[in-house]
Order: C-alpha cells, then structure tokens, then sequence
C-alpha cells in the first residue's frame, strides 16, 4: 500500500490488543453535543441537541426561545394600528409580509374596501420583498455550505430592493408600510422607474447565481438526496411554501386562497419532485423569477387613485385635510389618542409569506385593542420537522437542512 | 375587488357544484347530522366557519375531517389557546385552524376549557406538527394536553413561573425575578 512516499507493508503481523482492534460497527456510546445557540450556521439563537453516533445524526432536538419577547403579549397592551410596528420585527426579513397579513386579518374583522392602486403597491411591495428574502436565503445557505461568493452578490441584489422600500416608506429593515386601511402614502415620485431599473437587471443576476452553483459539484453533492421529507409526511408535519413544494406539492396560498387580488396575476408555481435540500433550492430560485414577473405585472396594473380606504374613523387623514377641516382634524385626534373600535368578532387570515403560511389570527371582544393575536410562522412551522429530516444524516448535513428551512428566529421565538 | 370579497374567497364557491364540493359549513352538518353530539355549535362569521367541539370528542372530530372524502382536512395551519378573560366560564378555548391542500377550504374547531379543569386531549396523533403547537400553548396558557408525547415549556424557561398570556399574568412579568 503506498500512500504517498510512505509505504506500509501490510502483511507484518502485529500483536494488536483487542481493545485496540478496528471494528466496523456503531459506537457503544452515543455522544451528545450542544450546537448553537451561537453557532452560525443556525441563523440567529437556535440552539439544537444532537445525539451523535460518531458523525451520524441520531437524534436532533431544536430549542428555541432564546428570542422570546412575548409579542403577542405585547399586542394585547397595544392599539390595533400600534400592533403593526411590531409585526416588522417578527420575520425581519419579510417585513412587508408580516404587515400584510396583519393589516388583512384586522381589515376583514372591520370589513374594510380597499382601493385597487394602494392593492397593487401592496403585491408590488410584497413580491420585492419575498425577491429580498430569498436573497438573504440564498446567500447565507450558500455561506453555510462554503460557497462564500454567492453571499456578496445576493447582498448587492438585496441592497436595491432595500433602497425601493426605503424610498417608499421611509424604513429599510421595518418599513411598516401597510396600515389598516391601506398605505402609509402613495409611492414616491420616479419610484416605478426605479422598481423598472432593477427589474432591468435582475434576470441576469439570478443566471448568475445559478452559474455560481447550481452546476457546482459540490454543492449538489452538498445538498442532494439530504434532508429528505416525502409530501406525506411534509403535509403531516405541516410544512409550507418552498419547504412543501420541494416535496412535489402544488400548493400555494396566493393561489388556494387568493388574497389582495392575487387571482389577477399571472404566474407558476415551482414545484420539485426530490424532496430534498437540492429540491427547496431549485423551487426558491424558480420563485424569484416568479417574483420578477409578477412585479412587472404590478408596475403595468399601476394606476393612479387613491390608496386609503374611504374609512374616516379608522385610516388617518391626510395633512392637508387636517388644516382646513374640522372633522378630519377631530378623526385624526381620536385615532391616534383612543384608537378605533373593532368589533367583535375572530378573524385567522393567511397569506403566502416568502416561507410559507402566515397565518394572523385576530380576537377582537369590541375597544381599540385586540384580545389576543396569534401569529402562526412558517419557520415556527416548518423548524419542528428538522427531527424528522435530520434522522441519519451527518452532522453537516444539519447545517445544509436548516439553510434549506429558511428560518428567522425572530418569527419562531416571537 | 373588496375586502369582503377576499374573504369569500376563502370558502370554496357555494352552491354552483354542491355535489361536488361542499363548503366546511355543509360538512360540519353532516358530521353534526351523524354524531349530534360531537358539535354543538356552529358559527359563520367574516367568511370563516367556526364549529364548538367538545373537548371528549376532539380527537374524533379532528380524525374524521382529516379522512373524511369531501372534507380532507390533512393539513393543520394552526393551534392556538385564547384567554377570554379572568373572570369568564369556560375561561380558555383552543382553536384548531384546519386546512386541505387539496380542496383549499379552511375550518376553525374550537374547544372551550375551564380554569380548573383545562385539560384537552392531543391531536398529534392525527398531525405530527400539532406537537409544536400544543407545547407553545402549554407553555404560554397551561393548559393541558393529555397524551401529547413531550410536553414540555418551548418559548419560556422550564423554570418559568406561570403562564405569560394568560390574562392575570402581568406585561413585564412578576418583580423582581420571572423565574423560579
């Protein structure tokens, strides 16, 4: 045997002890490691058990809370619209997402008409951020997996979604752009020209990630065949958005349940019949040219009109209104000091959030604050199956599922 | 396009194809017509259908919508504890937020619970991801979930004093330490 310029000569015999002796079978003891909650593959404060049998994967036991703040504790103390800056700091990547579902679920409880223009900017918005969110994905994935590249382009890309939503809203990680009833404001002069220039370019970007990796040796040997979850037991677990289709089921919310006139859009949804890491990859890089084209359609469906519901007790006025009307001036005071009443009633709506179902279920018993909202987060969701994916896999292969889950600890610990 | 016609949008379209595709209110009758007892109530409210399950009888609600032809419930969104007030009776309720991937209508079953005796059995045994759900609920509201295979504190510290969303339990937690 020549290994090198050294040579063994295999054929000595050699009195090993037997306690010394090479066996090919598990180890007796199992070994239980502690990964996280600084680890930085685990994307923030997650913090799992593993039990290990040399490299193998016996066991994994997420835990989670490390984030807690009790936010919807929080919403219980605060008045309907105050409720919106907290949902920016749930799954702080999707902000706009959160704010959606929010904003929808108390709208639905007050039965509120909301104008066509101020529907369109919210798909508009929403689809730039769900491109922005699966950037971070796509770099930080990659990043784990040792493809460090990729990371500063998705970053370069990400960085013009931030600057259109800070342009439109005045905040890049929480915007809190949507309000009961509508938007914040109209979009900035000159903002579709800006959403068309990045539009220009980002096509060609994404052919560049997929230069990066998709035909990299080691990232498919990375990433196929690992964390395997077949549809059934995806559906059992619960599991949603690119996570559930890369299990080869069809299934998405703007279009099951269309919502904010979703129905009018035409787009596909990316399914992937591999089920593994290698499949919720391939799905989240379809989705972004989805994104893309449903974008284009919202910058074509623009036209002017307002983008506040006709709701003078529940939407503010605007500042010229108030300098030359009473009322508005009176309404504005009321809203802001006391709040609006919502009557009672419960309310669960969910959207497609760029990680699957974000459900917001609202209670309202009347008054100006909820009695209980309960967000149910994809993460939360789709973190509770890494045990089931994670059976028999290598260590590092923990590392590559969790890229794939696409968590924000923020959403899991809320 | 209205808000109120979003929520429509959420039960499937009514009475053009009764036949073949009922909407959640007509299935939860026909369970009610088969089993009087298992629902004893039945609310539609904002486009959403919400049924009042006994807690004896959750499981078996839950297992016959999940297999059920026309309901197909395979798909649980949602489970959540609500505290209606310190002073009200049944002071805890449970909602079950359900989902089909392949009819795409939704459902709430709700289980009413009292303070002394908030123990409901588990549906995990129908949806493994019921499993997260339940410790969260466990461990913001206590209340119980019989048979759930490891209920343990998920958000809050095992050594955590109370229940945080129960509605007695103060916003920034009791001075000077939460934890036991």
């Amino acid at each position: 045997m020549d290994i090198g310029h050294w040579t063994l000569d295999m054929s000595t015999t050699v009195n090993i002890p037997p306690q010394f002796e090479i066996v090919d079978r598990p180890l007796d003891t199992q070994m239980t490691i502690s990964m996280g909650p600084q680890h930085p593959s685990t994307h923030g404060v997650l913090r799992l058990e593993l039990v290990l049998d040399g490299e193998m994967v016996v066991k994994a036991t997420p835990d989670i809370g490390y984030l807690h703040t009790g936010m919807e504790k929080l919403f219980e103390y605060k008045k309907y619209q105050q409720g919106i800056v907290i949902t920016d700091r749930m799954d702080y990547l999707n902000p706009l997402g959160n704010n959606l579902a929010y904003v929808m679920a108390v709208e639905k409880l007050l039965d509120l008409e909301i104008p066509e223009r101020a529907q369109t900017i919210r798909v508009l918005m929403c689809e730039l951020q769900r491109i922005a969110s699966h950037l971070v994905w796509l770099g930080t994935h990659a990043l784990d997996i040792g493809a460090m590249t990729v990371f500063f382009y998705c970053f370069r890309e990400r960085e013009k979604i931030l600057n259109l939503i800070e342009a439109a809203s005045g905040g890049r990680l929480t915007p809190s752009y949507f309000r009961i009833g509508g938007l914040m404001m109209d979009l900035p002069a000159g903002f579709e020209r800006r959403v068309q220039q990045f539009q220009d370019g980002f096509l060609k970007s994404v052919d560049e990630f997929h230069t990066l990796l998709t035909g990299n040796r080691i990232f498919q040997k990375r990433t196929q065949g690992v964390g395997v979850i077949t549809a059934e037991d995806a559906v059992d677990w619960g599991l949603s958005g690119p996570c559930l289709r890369g299990s080869g089921v069809d299934l998405d919310i703007r279009r099951a349940n269309p919502y904010t006139g979703y129905e009018k859009y035409d787009f596909e949804v990316p399914t992937e019949q591999d089920c593994d890491v290698w499949a919720r990859y391939l799905v989240r890089m379809r989705e972004m040219k989805e994104s893309h084209k449903i974008v284009a359609q919202g910058l074509a469906r623009l036209k002017p009109g307002p983008v506040k519901a006709d709701a003078p007790k529940v939407v503010l006025p605007d500042r010229e209104a108030m300098k030359t009307h009473m009322d508005a001036l009176i309404h504005h005071f009321l809203i802001v000091a006391e709040g609006f009443d919502v009557p009672a009633g419960e309310v669960y709506h969910p959207i497609e959030a760029s990680k699957g179902e974000l459900g917001v279920y609202v209670k309202s018993n009347g008054g100006p604050k909820p009695a209980r909202v309960h967000f149910r987060g994809p993460s939360f969701v789709n973190l509770s199956a890494l045990p089931h994916m994670s059976e028999g896999a290598m260590v590092a292969d923990i590392v590559a599922i969790i890229g794939s889950l696409d968590i924000v600890l923020g959403e899991i610990d809320r | 396009m209205t808000t109120g016609a979003n929520n429509e949008s959420i039960l499937p379209e009514p009475a053009a194809n009764p036949d073949q595709k009922p909407t959640p209110s007509q299935l939860v009758t026909a369970l009610q017509r088969e089993q009087g007892h298992w629902v004893t109530d039945l609310v539609e409210a904002h486009g959403e259908v919400t049924a009042i399950v006994p807690r004896l009888h959750i499981v078996d609600v839950c297992t016959a919508l999940k297999s059920g032809p026309d309901a197909k419930f395979d798909f649980l969104a949602d489970l959540c504890g609500a505290d209606r007030g310190v002073e009200e009776e049944p002071r805890f309720e449970v909602n079950y937020h359900l989902f089909s991937t392949t009819k795409h209508h939704r459902l709430r079953l709700k289980v009413l619970l009292s303070e002394a005796d908030a123990h409901v059995p588990t549906v995990t045994g129908v949806w493994r991801t019921a499993n997260w759900h339940e410790r969260e609920t466990f461990d913001l509201f206590g209340i119980v979930f019989d048979g759930h295979p490891d209920l343990r504190r998920i958000l809050l510290p095992d050594d955590w004093q109370g229940h945080a969303l129960r509605k007695d339990f103060p916003l920034r937690g009791y001075e000077p330490y939460s934890l036991k």
